[in-house]
This record gives structure tokens, sequence and C-alpha cells, in this order.
């Protein structure tokens, strides 16, 4: 669900403001930010506003569409269905049909934007839903840890989606058609209005990335999810007198102070992709971690029952320099 | 002028059950004074809440998942109080008798020894598992969940078709359906005396305490399920909730020392009571169906250690056989002393010369049946049948008659239902559902399901049925 919103946010994105100076929009960096390039020239000669909207939005054939994305929400949630609440099983039901419902002419501009905010508020009123209604034991701290690596992880890529604009200049107050993009980066994370309380007066796409990944009061922000996965993860263990894990714990606690200790001026030095790439392939080791010591994966093949100590799984990605 | 639900309804000469029965005067005034256009959305409604609340089974293909819903009918089918003290002293007696027998054939073997059953019917039966031989079964439940097929034809008598002694489903619907019924026609319902059925998840699990091995003080129980592909997944995971007990599926289980165990992410927990809704076949690779990755290895020797208890025993399929079935009148004679409360349905066993005679020459009066199928799948409906399916029956009776019985075909009961926006009769049957531990409770209530085809006979949801909320009363009115 996380993803779907996510989805949602990018598309909007580009939707409504993320033109370049010739008035073009740039649907391409969509795709190459989400890694589907391949698939997607197998399948379409060029990407349009069009394809890559019938790409990410409605193509059940498509993985990393939104509607992909709710399906295996509900999938996953039908395998997990005794312990999902009804309330959030009925409105993800309710949820899926009408994505899969969605016909070609909610995809023409002019009515795009509406779907989209629709969309966004679903995942978002599934997300109280839980809060509201999940019974609060393991499943509900593993159910934390995964929004906020998912949503951390989803970040990058709303940031990575307009990096290429900050390769240059980046110091200074950016021409009016820039800051338009960068307003709507900004809302599209539903950071506008937060942003404005700790930047009343200029910005720069300097601060606009620092606040999306470091700001410690942003709910969407890499270092506040990462710090919310970090909490979920410790109580837990403490909670449920978990064994294990404590290689996470510490993977997590590196990753926190990179992001306490780097300065967004540092990071664009030597580039802003790069850093991204990085974070994402950090938290996908955390994952993978995750999955190990807790839901036995790596070990699974060796017959034996999970719970025990952490397998040697890859490292920790190195800080690029 | 407005038409309302009743309006020109005409049972077309079968037995109604809402037109027969006296105890349904009140509910058959309320309809009269219902429009069937606003009977008709709120149906709609509440049909459309069955994909809202995801009840569907999944129809998975290659490429696709389809979810499908099992159809709604919304004008409910009546149980008198009186017919319903009849059907569950009934279901009661059927469901001993069958505990009976079981606990005899793994044990003593009287009732083939004395003549009564011929020994390669259940010895020889592929559903009658050798290795329960002399092993000791809790208070002797054997079938702790029973679901009893029952029909009413011409005459209004209730009779048994078939039992289900392995893993009955159904009963989800019965409580979603009232549900539904009590959320989108309250009207319809109030003032009206209906027994309740939502206690059922609490008795299963009293009846899983029941069975539980020795000396465990408070066991842990767990629905093992076969997984999402299953068509009944939905019904699984409705009963796990219903129970408050985890659903786990085979590669949860894990068996050490002959003793059961369940994955947690913190380690291993002893399982004591499985409600295993997998067929014996599947239910342990080391001891059935060595290709089952369903299933969990060693269970069948932690079970036979005693060491955890499952329901429904192993080796019940024996028992719901429908050549068994033929001598269930002789059966409960013979164990109980008594005649049976509900009859059978006359049934013809063709591995016997003089039945299969009869069969074949009365073919196209006749429904012929496999005996070892469950669904609705195989069977030959003579009345209904074409020149070349009977042709094609009548030769697999020749080469294989011990695998078919053939019955009468019966003109089922038919009760109002609402097709497109019409109200018609259609053929309806009935399954009750019995839980039994230390003893036997009938749920008051029922799966009451629906040929929706008009004519059609064939009520299995595989093949375009329905069902109907089932109404049974506390009391009957007076008068």
């Amino acid at each position: 669900m996380e993803r779907a919103e996510n989805l949602a946010r990018i598309i909007e994105v580009n939707e409504t403001s993320a033109r370049d100076r010739t008035g073009n929009q740039n649907w391409l960096s969509i795709v190459q930010l989400n890694g589907d390039e391949a698939r997607f020239f197998e399948k379409h000669a060029s990407a349009t506003v069009e394809t890559v909207i019938g790409f990410y939005v409605a193509d059940a054939e498509n993985p990393t569409s939104i509607v992909s994305a709710v399906s295996n929400a509900r999938e996953n949630a039908r395998t997990l269905r005794p312990l999902v609440s009804t309330e959030m099983w009925v409105q993800l039901n309710v949820f899926y049909n009408r994505v899969k419902a969605i016909g070609p002419a909610e995809l023409m501009p002019g009515s795009l934007a509406r779907l989209l905010a629709e969309i966004k508020e679903a995942c978002q009123t599934f997300t109280g839903m839980t809060e509201g209604t999940f019974y609060r034991d393991q499943a509900w701290y593993f159910y934390r840890i995964g929004r906020y690596i998912e949503r951390a992880d989803q970040t990058t890529r709303l940031l990575d989606a307009k990096y290429h604009l900050l390769t240059r200049d980046s110091d200074h107050a950016a021409p009016a058609v820039e800051i338009g993009q960068w307003h709507a980066v900004l809302r599209s994370a539903s950071g506008y209005h937060a942003f404005r309380r700790v930047h009343s007066s200029d910005l720069t796409p300097a601060r606009v990335a620092s606040f999306l990944l470091f700001n410690p009061g942003f709910p969407r922000s890499v270092y506040l999810c990462v710090r919310e996965v970090e909490t979920a993860l410790s109580e837990l263990k403490s909670r449920y007198r978990l064994h294990g894990g404590n290689d996470i714990s510490e993977a997590l606690d590196q990753l926190r102070s990179i992001l306490t200790a780097r300065s967004i001026d540092e990071i664009l030095e030597s580039g802003l992709h790069e850093f991204i790439d990085f974070l994402q392939r950090y938290l996908i080791v955390i994952t993978d971690r995750l999955s190990a010591t807790f839901f036995g994966y790596a070990q699974a093949e060796k017959g034996e029952p999970p719970g025990g100590v952490g397998s040697p799984l890859e490292p920790a990605p190195e800080m690029p320099s | 002028m407005t038409r309302l639900v009743l309006d020109g309804y005409d049972p077309q000469g079968f037995y109604c059950e809402m037109l027969r029965s006296p105890a349904a005067t009140g509910l058959r005034e309320r309809l009269s004074r219902v429009p069937v256009a606003e009977f008709q959305r709120r149906a709609l409604a509440a049909e459309q809440a069955l994909y809202d609340y995801g009840i569907t089974f999944t129809v998975y293909s290659e490429t696709s998942a389809i979810d499908r819903i099992l159809p709604f009918d919304p004008i409910p089918r009546l149980i008198s109080a009186k017919n319903w003290r009849r059907i569950e002293a009934g279901v009661v007696q059927r469901v001993t008798a069958l505990n009976l027998l079981l606990d005899d054939l793994y044990h003593a073997q009287k009732i083939v020894k004395d003549g009564i059953l011929p020994a390669d019917l259940v010895v020889g039966n592929a559903n009658y598992r050798p290795s329960m031989r002399g092993v000791a079964v809790a208070h002797k439940a054997y079938v702790n969940i029973c679901g009893t097929d029952i029909v009413r034809g011409a005459d209004g008598e209730f009779r048994v078709l078939e039992d289900n002694a392995r893993t009955p489903s159904g009963v989800s619907y019965v409580i979603e359906n009232r549900h539904l019924m009590l959320r989108a026609f309250p009207d319809l319902v109030d003032g009206i005396p209906l027994r309740p059925i939502d206690d059922y998840g609490w008795r299963l699990v009293a009846a899983m305490r029941e069975i539980a091995p020795a000396g465990c003080e408070d066991p842990q129980i767990v629905l093992l399920s076969p997984g999402i592909y299953n068509s009944a997944y939905f019904e699984h995971v409705f009963l796990a909730r219903e129970m408050g007990v985890p659903l786990v599926e085979g590669r949860d289980l894990v068996v050490d020392n002959d003793r059961v165990y369940l994955r947690t992410i913190g380690g291993l927990h002893r399982v004591d009571v499985i409600y295993r809704r997998i067929n014996d076949d599947f239910l342990d690779p080391k001891a059935f169906r060595p290709d089952s990755a369903l299933g969990v290895p060693g269970l069948m020797r932690a079970y036979l250690a005693g060491n955890v208890a499952l329901a429904n025993a192993v080796g019940t399929g024996v028992a719901d056989d429908k050549a068994v079935y033929a001598y269930m009148p002789k059966i409960i004679r013979y164990f109980l002393g008594e005649d049976p409360l509900l009859p059978n349905v006359e049934t013809h066993i063709c591995r016997e010369r003089e039945a299969l005679a009869y069969t074949l020459d009365h073919l196209a009066e006749l429904v012929v049946k496999p005996v070892g199928e469950a669904g609705g799948y195989g069977i030959t409906i003579g009345p209904r049948a074409s020149r070349a399916e009977l042709e094609a029956c009548r030769e697999q009776l020749i080469t294989d008659p011990a695998n078919y019985i053939s019955q009468p075909c019966i003109d089922l009961s038919v009760a109002p239902t609402l097709v497109d926006g019409e109200v018609g009769p259609r053929h309806v049957d009935f399954r009750p559902f019995a839980i039994t531990g230390a003893k036997t409770w009938v749920l008051p209530g029922g799966l009451t399901r629906v040929a929706l085809r008009q004519g059609s006979l064939v009520v299995n949801s595989s093949q375009g049925g329905g069902s109907k909320d089932t109404w049974v009363l506390e009391h009957d009115p007076s008068g």
C-alpha cells in the first residue's frame, strides 16, 4: 500500500508540474527511476504520457504498477487474513476492486489527478485503519518495520526522480520554472507546508533534498523512517524476548549516523544519485537480514527452524566517497 | 401496479418449502408486502457486500486470479421448530452410528463378522486406513465435524442423501449469510424467533479441547489449511478467526521426536490439536502420498503416538463412501437398536448383481453416482441425460459396477428464489453441521444450497449453485 501510494505521488509530481523549460514533461525519468527500461520498451516504443501512465497505473502485467501493488497487498492480506482486522480487509478489498476497474478515460489528463488523489486517499485510509484496528502483537511491529522501510525507499526514489536538476548550481535560488518543480516534489511528498515551517525564506534544491533526507520531524524523511524502524525493532526484541537481529540494529544505527553526519553539500558534491543508490542498497540489505533472521528464508533450504543466529549475508554497502 | 415478491409465484407442482410450511405464515405475509424491485435493490447491495468483504473463492489460472462469490439468494428458507427437532435428532443418531461404525471397523470389526457389511467394501476400500487399526481415538469421536446432506422429495419427507465425514465445508456461508440477511433485511427478520448460529466457533473450540491428548491443560489448537489456492480458503480463514486459533499450512508445522510444533518467530511452539482441512492422502508425505507438499512429514507418527489430536480422525472416508451409505439404515439398527429417524434415499449398490441388473434396466429413470467422488462430479441424471450419455453410463457400469450406486431421481423440493428480478421456484437441499467432542451438537441452521438454473437439480457451488439463509425457529407460531 505504501508503494501504491508513492507511485501515485511520483506520477502526480510529473503530471502536475514537472515540465522542463521547453514545456515538455519528461516521462522517461519515471521509467528510469524504477529501473524498468527493459520491460517498458518491450511493450512500448516510446515513453509518452499515455504509455507511461498506462504502464504504471493500470497495467496488471507490469509488476511495478499501482494495480499490481494493490493486488499484491490484497493477496498478502489474504494469506495473513486471520491477523488482519475486518475493517482493513474490507477497505483493501473495495480498493482492489476499484483499481481493477480503472478505465482508460480516467487516465486522461483532467481526470488523472482526481484518480491519483483517490488512490492516495485510499492508501492513507488503510494506514489509518491499521493504526486504529490492528491487534498489537509481533505482527504489528513487523508491519511498522515494513512500512517505514518501504517509505524510506520511496522517498529516495521521489528525490531521485528530480536529481538531474540538481547536477548544477544547487547553492543558489533556482529559476522560477525549477522552483515550481521543487514545490511539486514537496507537495507530492505531503511536505510542502512542513518545509515552509522550517525554511520560510529560500527554497533551494539543496534544502529540499536535505529536508527529504534528514529532517527529523517530517514523517516521510529517510532519517525519520530509519529511526522508526529502529524503534519498532528494539521494542519487538525486548517485548517478545527475541534473539538475533543484533546485526540489524547495528546496521540501522550505522545508517542513522551516516544520515546525521553527512551534510547535504558534501553529498551533492560527490553526487546525489550515488548517495541515493547507496541508501537503497543499504535498505535492501536490512530487509534481507530481517527476512533471514526472523522468517528463516536463508536457512529454509537447510530445513532448520528459524529464530537462530543471523547467517552470514552480504555486508552493508560501503559509502560512496 | 407494483409487483410484490410472492405475486404470481408458482411452485409448478413441486413441494414448496415456503408455501407448505404453516410456520412460514409470518414470513410469507412480510414478503407479500415487499415490492420485487425494492427486494432486488437490497439483494444487489447484499451481493456487493460479498465482494467487499472478500467472501469469495478464487479461481486461479496461469495468468490471472478471478474472484467468485457463492451467489446469495435473499429469500430465506425456513425450518419449523417441529421439523428441526426431527432433523437434529436424526443427525445426532446418524453421527453416533458413524462413529460407532468407525470404532468397530478399526477395532473388532464385529459388523463385518456378523455379516452386516461385506468385508471387501470396508477393508478393501481405498479410504480405509490400516494404520488406524487398534488406535484409540478420544471419546471414540472420529467424525468431529460432519455435514449431512438432506433433501426433501415430493412427499415432503426429509431424507439423507449423503454423509460428509471427511472435511465438510460450507459452514462459513451459513454464518455469513445470516450476517448479510440481518444487514440487508433487518425488517424481514424483526420479531421472528430465529435460533442464533453465531456460537459455532465457540462450540468447535470446545470440542477440540475435549479431544486434546490426555493431560493437556490448555491445548494449543491450530487450523491446518492447504493454503490460499484452495477453493475453501475463505472458510479456513473464517473458522480460524471464529475459533481464535492460528491458521497454518503444512510448512508452518514441524515434527520432532513424534511431537508437533508450530514455527513462530520466537521459536518452536508445541501443538496439541489440529483441525485439519486437508484430506488423509495429503496429511503426511511419509505416511501417505509422498508427493504431497501440503502435509507435515512425520505427522502420522506423532498422531499414532497419541501426541497430537486430529479432527476429523484419520480414516473417516470409509464411512462416508456412497456404497457404505446404502447400508446406513442397517448400521444404525445394528449399533443403536433403533430405526433411522431420517430415512436414506433408496439406493441400489451396483456391486450387487441384482442391483446392477435393476439399474441397467431402469437407467433412464435413475441417478447414477460414482462412489468415491464429491462435488457433484461424474453423476448421470437419467431423465435429463441424452441417449449418448446414457450409453456411456451403461458402459461404465458394466466395466466397473462396484464403483457406482444408483438412486431414484428425486423431485427435490423448491423454494421461491430471486433470479434476474423474477421470483421463481428453484430446487434446494440442506446441509446441517454437527460437532462431536464428548457429545454431539448440531448447529441450529445449516447450508441451504439452491440450483439457480431453472429446472436444474444440481446445487453444487462448482456447478451453478447458490445459497440461502436458513432460518430455524425457536418455537412455532401457535394455532
